[in-house]
């Protein structure tokens, strides 16, 4: 009888341990989930300030500009259908161009996107498939309808 | 002429299909000495069928060969004839087919040294090999073929990508493969004792050099990769959490939990089933890795160019190999199932824990890269998992890890627990006063330099100990550079990362700005012309004070036929520190944004990993001795 008690406190013991661990990983795992989304799902949608997450689309033609001796810009992210106007105090990455995909960590200050990361994928021609859905393209990168491109 | 060399190529490959279906026809239809002899050459002979088969596709390259699609995709007339030839594997297709040239490498090594092995378990091992080369084969044939041709020939190729014209990027791969396919002769074995009777001591031996040298590998594959991303990305890192990398860091971390798991089968014959297990587990990860980086799912700075159309073979391929491997083990792992006990405080024990917290570390490294692509193939939703849960899940799994690797020297030469607490004592001095030197200020800080000097002081105090016995050392050795290696990494990684100096600014040629404890001048900015890029090479001198320490030459460059533009890192070097200059862009007449990193001990990263190959290398043996039924 003894013996089974002290089972029984040893697999309880074991048991909130556990219990502690799970928690501590679940809600570690769930506070670093960085949620993507698309211009237009920015506009339409309801985002606190300094939530962090990431936007993506394309870098819209003419828009970026360069603050004269800062590292400062600024630029539109479109998905042709909305665009987002977005702050960055940084070095931008090599491939950074206008009409370019990108993918933007930050948050929402003011309707305005700041940006603590900027990423531009490595190969000129590629494009994040994230990006791609934002913007209507099929899988191989070509418009599905022209309506995308028109509107 | 030229043009021919890729119909050889094509050729061969083909030969190369047809080679594997031979090895294997003869299992499956009889099992007289003839077909084994056939199975046992045709292992054998598959290796230079590829072999050659892959320098075709070099030749193809050397010789500007854009008939060819793959070619003219990755190669340019203005490239230098070195990238020319890594260009080979630069790309999807030929990187496959390197993968394939690797295998087939494994497979000729596998069938050479097995002859000791007895005749049913040799052609069952490299039966199951013969299956995996056939597999890998059929999907570069199919899909990934690098030798299809253009329908209209271009002039000059489009170019290699600049991020890959770079020496890291020509050995990281083969490398890396080497390592990830090697594990395919460790998962074949495993899978063919499957259908013994007994998982023997002696065969947990056999396999030993074979995990070893596959670790060693893919460890250096691993080291290279990160040593790329560091002076060539541009941003100081060497270790991203990027999908890509946790494809390689999974299988590593398993073939680590498996080279501790095998020694205690080999020697005490226990954890059989488990060793069974693991062996099948960690080439099951390699593959996920690299087809999953392959086939385009995978978002990450890797997925240079990809083809979701891949991923159907791709995820049948691997339910046929993964599935067959485990339903293998599920079928027969009752046979192999023991009930020793062990104790916690042993070298068992100790191999236990380490399996527990490897193997839960790569659960909870696979869980952030697989969910959001879970979540992505069921259209839920898009995220991704932010580097801060790595860290903060992984970082404690491996604090008792490193607590018991440094606990290894005691338990093993048994020391009486009176020079066990004056050990520790003295040992805590040292962390104390290195945290002083160091000026720790986050407990997790502490914790990396107090493991360190825990894990090196004890095997110190063992080499002290048994300095009158060499032959005990000699045992050891292996081991203790592998820990000692570990040691070195986790101080280069704990004092890089805590005591870093990160800036970004703008400079002005002929300004100066202080960054720690140097100051950086901008002296000037400098033309450049290669063969196919333009550049500009800045000059930043650092001084302390007065002194003059260093140049750093930073450069940006232009590629001609990609147009792109690519940020070459200037780093000067130390043991002690690295300055990391990095250029951003002009950002106004002679003024320049750019980043100046400073970071301390950051070379102990790799200098750490070059111990740890070492020790796998020291620790293997080969012992040809006959192994019966």
């Amino acid at each position: 009888m003894k013996k089974r008690s002290a089972r029984i406190y040893y697999v309880s013991f074991l048991l909130v341990i556990l219990g502690f661990v799970l928690y501590a990983f679940v809600k570690t795992f769930n506070e670093n989930l960085l949620y993507y989304r698309s211009p237009t799902q920015l506009v339409n949608g309801n985002f606190p300030d300094n939530y962090v997450f990431r936007i993506g689309g394309m870098v819209e033609q003419g828009s970026l500009i360069r603050v004269s001796g800062t590292k400062k810009v600024s630029f539109n992210v479109t998905d042709f259908n909305n665009k987002v106007l977005v702050k960055y105090d940084g070095i931008l990455p090599d491939l950074f161009r206008e009409g370019q995909g990108v993918v933007i960590r930050g948050y929402l200050q003011n309707n305005l996107f700041v940006a603590e990361e900027v990423l531009a994928k490595h190969d000129e021609t590629y494009m994040p498939p994230e990006v791609k859905e934002s913007l209507g393209l099929t899988e191989d990168g070509k418009y599905k309808t022209m309506e995308s491109i028109t509107q | 002429m030229i043009i021919e060399i890729g119909y050889v190529g094509h050729f061969l490959l083909l030969l190369g299909l047809m080679n594997c279906i031979i090895l294997l026809s003869p299992k499956v239809l009889t099992n007289s000495n003839i077909s084994q002899e056939i199975l046992f050459s045709a292992s054998k002979l598959h290796f230079p069928i590829i072999l050659i088969s892959f320098l075709c596709l070099i030749t193809t390259f050397v010789g500007e060969d854009y008939s060819l699609d793959y070619v003219s995709k990755n190669s340019n007339s203005s490239l230098p004839l070195i990238y020319k030839i890594s260009a080979a594997w630069a790309g999807h297709e030929g990187s496959m087919l390197l993968w394939c040239v690797v295998s087939s490498f494994w497979m000729f090594l596998a069938s050479v040294y097995s002859s000791n092995l007895y005749k049913r378990l040799r052609v069952n091992f490299l039966a199951i090999m013969g299956i995996l080369n056939l597999g890998f084969l059929l999907f570069v044939v199919a899909t990934s073929n690098p030798f299809d041709r253009n329908m209209t020939i271009p002039l000059d190729g489009n170019d290699l990508n600049p991020l890959l014209q770079d020496f890291g990027l020509i050995v990281h791969p083969p490398m890396l493969y080497m390592g990830y396919v090697g594990l395919s002769v460790v998962f074949s074995f495993a899978v063919a004792c499957c259908f013994e009777d007994d998982f023997k001591k002696e065969w947990a031996q056999w396999i030993r050099p074979w995990v070893l040298a596959s670790w060693a590998f893919l460890t250096l594959g691993i080291a290279l990769g990160s040593w790329w991303a560091y002076y060539e990305l541009g941003w100081g890192g060497w270790w991203f959490w990027d999908p890509v990398e946790n494809a390689s860091f999974m299988p590593w971390l398993m073939a680590t939990a498996l080279l501790h798991s095998v020694i205690a089968t080999s020697e005490k014959g226990i954890f059989k089933s488990w060793t069974i297990l693991l062996s099948i587990f960690t080439f099951s990860l390699s593959l996920l890795g690299t087809f999953l980086v392959r086939s385009g799912i995978l978002i990450s700075v890797h997925s240079f160019a990809n083809d979701p159309s891949r991923g159907v073979f791709i995820l049948f391929m691997l339910i046929a190999l993964i599935g067959g491997g485990l339903l293998s083990y599920a079928l027969n792992s009752k046979k192999f199932i023991d009930d020793s006990d062990v104790r916690l405080i042993s070298k068992e024990g100790f191999f236990l824990l380490n399996n527990i917290l490897l193997v839960t570390a790569t659960f909870t490294i696979l869980l952030g890269t697989m969910y959001p692509l879970f979540l992505d193939i069921l259209g839920l939703e898009k995220i991704s998992v932010g580097v801060p849960y790595y860290n903060a899940v992984f970082v404690p799994l491996m604090i008792p890890l490193i607590l018991l690797v440094g606990y290894v020297p005691i338990l093993l030469s048994r020391t009486s627990i009176d020079s066990q607490l004056v050990q520790l004592f003295i040992i805590f001095v040292i962390s104390i006063f290195l945290s002083f030197i160091f000026s720790v200020q986050s407990i997790l800080f502490f914790i990396g330099i107090f493991s360190t000097v825990w894990i090196i002081a004890n095997i110190l105090f063992d080499f002290y100990r048994s300095s009158d016995n060499s032959v005990k050392i000699r045992r050891r050795v292996g081991m203790y550079f592998a820990h000692f290696g570990l040691a070195i990494f986790i101080i280069g990684a704990s004092v890089s990362e805590s005591n870093k100096i990160e800036k970004e600014f703008t400079l002005e040629i002929g300004e100066t700005k202080k960054v720690g404890v140097f100051d950086y001048r901008f002296e000037n900015l400098k033309e450049f012309k290669s063969t196919n890029y333009d550049a500009v090479i800045a000059s930043i001198i650092v001084s302390k004070g007065d002194r003059f320490i260093t140049e750093i030459n930073p450069e940006k460059r232009l590629y001609h036929s990609s147009d792109s533009p690519m940020t070459e890192a200037g780093i000067n070097g130390r043991l002690d520190r690295d300055l990391y200059v990095s250029l951003g862009n002009m950002v106004s007449d002679n003024k320049w944004s750019m980043r100046i990193y400073d970071k301390p001990l950051i070379r102990l990263i790799w200098i750490g990993t070059i111990f740890m190959i070492l020790g796998a290398i020291f620790s293997i043996r080969f012992k040809q001795s006959k192994i019966y039924e």
